[in-house]
């Protein structure tokens, strides 16, 4: 194949396929001068009633509130009281500390795998905070913030993160894969993107019902190449319903950067203008800007003016997760000059810069955050590490399969727990 | 350990050198050299590229073939495998790469309904000659969704072939023919093993394939025909039908055990070397079938039902499964799940006893 243009002879062009390249691999010196961030302040911020159309020109700009002399700015400020920015930094800041040890934790065996938000904390805890309680998330594997800023106890997720016998979800998912209906948090699936079109149809029984819960949901901007993402924003559209889709731009999908999702074309807030939804562009690494708009889309959903498509602009600081090597595939120096900071120290900026807070207040906070982590850690170690024996019982394994376990599942299980007692003889555990 | 039968030996093209080599690296070559021999292959697939794969299986293939033969692609299995199909119907070779075969699920629709039916449907005008490859199967804690095993769904659609290596010389063999063929085949890569075989011991260390017969692998091009099933070793006691990782587990009990097992590498599971089964299951009159999936519909269902159509009057015992359990692939109870050394060596006891 692949002869025809010379039997043609014309003088066609020849075609060419591109395959997108990262401007910036290992060792490469990095220059985001030419990256249009704007200025904060200066977005425009229209009603949450408004036609879907007017945000259209928001999808390509970059709302921003924080300056760089660490004041709020412009129409986004949300206004927000100093103790409520203060406990928005205390859980990114706990968040970060937790990242910290589990990942180390990962590294001297006590669990399998783990995934840092390093950098992305503002765009799952001040989201969150724009949310109201009854509100249901339905995260991608990155959103630790949110079940933190739920207040979820940092024990019960190491005891998931170690599939120990004290863990909720019985030993059965990878760790990180939480699950909490009490906090209406949904299970979170390996699978990239299904949670879209779920999100999607819970807003929609939501409506139908006449309840005033609305559903959120994030997935990373590589995944927006999947199907579901397409099915979402069509469904959502087409039943005007009360759902927020919140993209996590942090630029890389493992090793293959945005480009591999479109980002070289248009931005992800711009796929909101062929649906004709609502779309926001935001400085994710800017907390008052992410709480913002957030809070905008929340309150449009909720006043049945339809859903909203948030990009949040961010940096993926760390590896995907303790499976990866960064430094393999993109330059290191991404990290230190990502020309919008750090969510954490821009937060702690802007309240020192509101004589609310200190650095020694930030220390005396990381240490305590830090010694809190470590206790839960103790705490959780008692119900065991991964592969060390205080594991769920094996009948477990057997159990919601089905609502009842069928006769072929009680004839496994109990073979299961033979095999146990053949290996381990004397094993009381089963 | 085994040797190689003389069917394989003879399979491979008498160039002569050998390296060893993990699976990971046989695959490697199987598709640089492929790559290298025919311009209409080309490799896609998410992190393959600049990266070289998770698992480092397409690693350097980019730099040394460019990024229209080898590149990185959105993260869309649909959109990988219906690229595929168009590919194929110009009239390349692609060979995506989906990274776990617990991902595989969104594309189902087009290799299920488009893929394996085009030649049918067109009447051959257009065909679907893809290899579709993928990391499967349980052993490394990937939880639920990095550990499944889900051959049978492939196995039930007409029109696929489905191809799963134990070694690194099958898999470099095999890969090679897979790419060759002109049908869509799925070629499932046992992750667990891509580094070392695995007896079942999973408290042991792990082992490296360093010294072991099945890792010296040519250098060069050669094929190991699809369809055709690898002694694994001779014996008359039973036969027992296992194929990727559950080779060497099988292989390790029957030894351990001292039981004169005949072995068969399935190696294809479509098509099916069903006449090196009914000879062994001839010749031992018992049959033990063993796949890490679960049970209910597994590829084992199929083998036993045909082992009763064909070798009903030969056998002395019913045919014994060892599966996986019929529950998803549990994280921390990984290791109950897995159909080790204990479950097959049950069976065996009970297959031997009858």
């Amino acid at each position: 194949m692949a002869k025809a243009r010379d039997e043609k002879g014309s003088n066609r062009p020849k075609l060419a396929l591109h395959v997108p390249e990262p401007k910036y691999r290992p060792g490469d010196k990095v220059d985001y001068s030419d990256l249009d961030v704007g200025e904060p302040g200066k977005q425009p911020r229209p009603d949450e009633a408004c036609a879907a159309k007017e945000t259209f020109a928001l999808c390509n700009d970059l709302i921003r509130v924080l300056g760089d002399d660490n004041k709020a700015h412009g129409p986004w400020d949300p206004r927000l009281d100093a103790e409520t920015l203060r406990k928005m930094l205390r859980e990114m800041a706990l968040v970060r500390a937790f990242d910290n040890r589990m990942y180390r934790a990962q590294r001297q065996g006590k669990t399998s795998f783990y995934m840092k938000c390093t950098g992305e904390e503002a765009t799952s805890v001040c989201s969150t905070h724009a949310l109201d309680a009854d509100d249901m998330i339905f995260p991608s594997y990155r959103q630790q913030g949110c079940l933190i800023a739920r207040g979820y106890a940092i024990t019960e997720m190491i005891n998931q993160i170690y599939s120990n016998k004290a863990d909720k979800l019985k030993g059965r998912q990878l760790p990180i894969m939480y699950c909490s209906k009490r906090l209406n948090f949904f299970s979170i699936s390996g699978n990239l993107a299904t949670q879209l079109p779920q999100a999607t149809g819970f807003a929609m029984a939501s409506a139908s019902k006449g309840d005033s819960r609305i559903a959120a949901t994030w997935v990373g901007e590589g995944s927006t190449a999947e199907g579901d993402f397409h099915s979402a924003l069509t469904f959502a559209t087409v039943y005007n319903a009360p759902v927020i889709f919140n993209v996590i731009n942090n630029q890389w999908a493992i090793s293959s950067f945005s480009g591999f999702a479109g980002a070289e074309r248009a931005t992800f807030a711009a796929r909101a203008i062929g649906y004709g939804m609502a779309g926001l562009r935001v400085d994710g690494n800017d907390p008052l800007a992410v709480f913002a708009a957030e809070r905008w889309a929340a309150d449009r959903a909720r006043a049945n003016a339809g859903p909203t498509l948030i990009e949040h602009f961010t940096y993926r600081a760390e590896g995907h997760s303790t499976s990866d090597d960064p430094t393999a595939y993109r330059s290191a120096e991404e990290r230190t000059e990502w020309p919008l900071g750090d969510p954490v120290n821009r937060l702690k900026q802007h309240l020192i810069a509101m004589d609310e807070w200190s650095d020694e207040q930030q220390e005396e906070m990381d240490a305590e955050l830090d010694a809190h982590v470590r206790a839960s850690m103790k705490e959780a170690e008692k119900n065991g590490i991964l592969g060390h024996g205080l594991h769920h019982p094996f009948h477990t394994m057997f159990e919601d399969v089905f609502e009842e376990l069928p006769w072929h599942l009680e004839e496994q299980a109990k073979q299961a727990i033979r095999e146990r007692q053949i290996k381990f003889p004397g094993d009381p555990a089963e | 350990m085994n040797q190689m039968t003389s069917d394989t030996t003879a399979a491979a093209t008498e160039t002569g050198e050998t390296r060893e080599m993990n699976m990971i690296e046989a695959i490697n070559s199987a598709l640089d050299i492929m790559l290298d021999r025919d311009d209409d292959v080309v490799l896609m697939g998410e992190d393959i590229g600049y990266f070289g794969g998770v698992f480092r299986c397409t690693a350097g293939l980019q730099e040394k073939y460019g990024k229209t033969r080898v590149f990185d692609t959105p993260i869309s299995e649909c959109g990988i495998i219906g690229v595929a199909v168009g590919m194929g119907a110009y009239g390349l070779r692609p060979v995506p790469e989906i990274q776990f075969a617990d991902y595989i699920y969104p594309g189902l629709d087009q290799l299920i309904s488009e893929a394996a039916r085009l030649r049918y449907r067109s009447a051959a005008e257009f065909i679907a000659p893809m290899t579709v490859r993928s990391p499967f199967g349980g052993g490394i804690f990937g939880g639920q969704t990095h550990s499944q095993s889900p051959e049978s769904i492939f196995t039930h659609v007409s029109g696929l072939k489905t191809v799963i290596p134990s070694t690194p010389y099958d898999a470099k063999g095999l890969l090679i023919s897979c790419i060759e063929d002109n049908d869509p085949v799925i070629f499932f890569e046992p992750k667990r093993i891509y580094n070392g075989p695995f007896d079942g011991y999973y408290d042991k260390p792990a082992k490296s394939w360093k010294g072991f017969d099945e890792a010296q692998v040519p250098t060069d091009y050669y094929k190991i025909p699809l369809g055709k099933a690898r002694t694994v070793r001779e014996g008359d006691a039973l036969t027992i039908l296992a194929y990727g990782t559950m080779v060497h587990v099988v292989e390790s009990v029957a030894r351990e055990k001292g039981v004169n097992a005949e072995i068969l590498d399935l190696r294809t599971l479509v098509p099916l070397d069903i006449e090196a089964i009914e000879a062994s299951v001839e010749k031992t009159g018992k049959c033990l079938i063993v796949h890490e999936a679960t049970r209910t519909s597994g590829f084992g269902a199929e083998l036993s039902a045909m082992v009763q159509e064909r070798c009903f009057y030969h056998l002395e015992a019913p045919i014994e499964r060892v599966t996986g359990f019929d529950t998803p692939y549990p994280h921390s109870l990984e290791w109950a799940y897995f159909p080790g050394p204990v479950r097959i060596g049950e069976a065996i006891d009970k297959l031997l006893e009858a």
